[in-house]
């Protein structure tokens, strides 16, 4: 294992997001302070309460999900997209890293990045709302996995991006709705049942479930059910990975 | 000795189908300086992408130190430094810190002090805390430089390392590699100025189209297929050669004011005495005598023209 060289990348991917401090973080405390005013205020006086539990917080888990998901992708791809973009790649590929420890370096970073601001938003929320986590283990699984295998995601993406268009076009056009429909705000008990089973195509649904559950014990899927759908979701963007490591798609023509 | 980097057979077709390579062989002496001429598109970069790990091979293998560049690669590109063709950096990056992770890129442990000894060799010491894009063309290549010595590689590829630098640059530049070199590392370079490599190269290869033309001595080269050429200054022009003068490798140029006679200096007879003397019996009068070693420029475009 060449530690140095996960070191140099990790170190050199968190100095860049030091850089960009002010809108890493700046942005969602706003966009999440938003939120809670606008679903929190104004729909929590019409919805009270879901399930036992008060609105404000009932949003609160689909909340960081939603912003763990974007930051991730958005960071695991422009990670390794920049670099390509640029043509500073030279320098990793030439270097005697395997793909594993490269990978470890970018996603690890991107990951972080993501549970930092992810931590954040959760600060910000206790502000508006009391919070309270029932299992703590199954929040830091949930958690640290969905930031892991996200960010592995968006290291897929860019890998296979080739403009900045195809960079921007899951993470803008994909995440969100799913997000959006994937009970972030309501709980699919809420819905008729035609769009109560659509939502179970959803994958997002059993992330934001599983995590919600892992706070309140409520949801609207198993957690165990949760917990097996973000373990295929990472074995499956591992194995792409290592399609990819295999074939030196994209990377080494 | 062993060569340093050996090439076998050595293909690569890209995904387009184009053939960048088509089974280049190529042994590299250690502590030698080796130069690649050809024009664009001959293949250079590719040859050196495939050596560094940049760009997997179609076919065929290359070996640095005895290991072979695809399996082996953790110990191949730990002992190579490659200073790119294209100047890509990352513009909000301190040259200090680019230079640094480069290092740690290459698993070696952080060493400030050899970090430092670097960017004072390549004039860079009192730009180490600005941004990249605060860099001249010139510097930003120089920090690419600083970039590839920071691990303290035993082979060094310089891709077109003067493209974009000034004389005086250059000439530093030069005294870096030659340094380097005293050291007893390797080092290729590209170019497309045949005055460099001339200048400093210890070897001379040829590509082009994917083929590797010939790999020679730059003494050897130059003598074997140096030409020598006599210039004749004629006081009144003339129309045409002279039928007497005929048996003569002769051109006439500048509108029949000059007279260029081509000869082998490895000849036993250069036949310039007879020469003159034709001359003054066919009555030609001359106004001055000039000869010119051909370059390497001359031999270049010999070779590669002969291969196209
Ligand atoms: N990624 C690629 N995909 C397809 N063709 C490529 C690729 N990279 C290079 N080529 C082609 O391979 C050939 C050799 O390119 P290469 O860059 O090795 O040339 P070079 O000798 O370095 O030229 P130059 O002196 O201009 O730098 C060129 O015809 C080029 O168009
Ligand atoms: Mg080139």
């Amino acid at each position: 294992m060449n530690i140095e060289a996960i070191k140099s990348i990790y170190f050199f991917e968190m100095a860049r997001t030091r850089r960009t401090l002010l809108q890493s973080v700046v942005s969602p405390v706003i966009s999440t302070s938003l939120y809670f005013i606008v679903f929190g205020a104004a729909i929590g006086q019409r919805i009270q309460e879901i399930n036992g539990v008060s609105y404000g917080a009932f949003i609160t888990p689909g909340l960081i999900m939603l912003t763990l998901l974007t930051q991730c992708i958005g960071n695991g791809s422009f990670g390794i997209y920049f670099p390509k973009f640029t043509g500073t790649i030279y320098e990793v590929l030439s270097s005697p890293v395997s793909m594993i420890e490269i990978v470890l370096g970018y996603v690890g970073a991107a990951a972080t990045k993501g549970l930092m601001i992810g931590t954040i938003i959760l600060l910000t929320a206790s502000l508006f709302v009391d919070l309270s986590i029932a299992h703590p283990i199954a929040m830091v699984f949930f958690f640290v996995l969905t930031a892991v295998s996200f960010s592995l995601f968006g290291f897929i993406i860019g890998i296979w991006a080739k403009d900045f268009e195809q960079l921007n076009l899951i993470p803008m056009l994909v995440i969100p709705p799913l997000v959006f429909l994937g009970g972030s705000f309501y709980s699919i008990d809420m819905l008729p049942p035609f769009w109560q089973a659509v939502s179970h195509f959803n994958p997002v649904l059993y992330l934001i479930s599983g995590f919600r559950w892992s706070f309140f014990e409520v949801s609207d899927v198993n957690p165990l059910f949760s917990a097996a759908i973000i373990l295929v979701f990472l074995t499956i963007c591992l194995s792409v990975l290592a399609w990819i490591f295999r074939t030196g798609y994209r990377l080494r023509n | 000795m062993a060569p340093i980097v050996s090439v076998s057979n050595l293909s690569k077709t890209y995904a387009s189908g184009f053939k960048a390579l088509k089974g280049v062989s190529l042994d590299i002496e250690q502590g030698e300086i080796l130069a690649l001429l050809g024009p664009n598109g001959a293949g250079k970069t590719t040859l050196i992408s495939i050596i560094c790990g940049i760009v997997n091979p179609t076919g065929g293998t290359v070996l640095v130190n005895g290991h072979d560049v695809v399996r082996d690669f953790r110990e191949t590109r730990s002992m190579i430094g490659l200073v790119p063709q294209e100047l890509t950096t990352d513009a909000f990056e301190t040259v200090w810190n680019t230079v640094t992770f480069s290092r740690g890129l290459h698993g070696k442990k952080p060493n400030p002090a050899h970090i430092e000894k670097v960017l004072k060799d390549l004039s860079l010491w009192d730009k180490k805390d600005n941004m990249l894009r605060e860099l001249s063309g010139g510097m930003k290549r120089r920090v690419l430089i600083a970039k590839a010595l920071s691990h303290e590689p035993r082979v060094l590829f310089l891709d077109e390392p003067t493209a974009g630098v000034d004389v005086s640059l250059r000439k530093s530049m030069w005294e870096v590699v030659e340094r380097l070199r005293a050291s007893g590392v390797t080092i290729i370079l590209t170019t497309h100025y045949i005055e460099e490599a001339e200048e400093i190269a210890d070897r001379i290869g040829v590509i082009n189209g994917g083929e590797i033309l010939l790999v020679e001595d730059k003494t050897a080269l130059m003598s074997k297929l140096g030409r020598k050429q006599l210039r004749v200054d004629l006081s009144h022009p003339l129309e045409a050669i002279p039928e007497t003068l005929s048996s003569y490798n002769l051109t006439l140029e500048g509108d029949g004011h000059c007279l260029i006679y081509d000869y082998d200096t490895s000849a036993e007879r250069t036949g310039i005495t007879s020469l003159l003397a034709a001359l003054a019996e066919a009555g030609v009068r001359l106004k001055d005598i000039s000869t010119r070693q051909s370059s390497l420029e001359d031999i270049f475009v010999e070779i590669v023209g002969a291969g196209r």
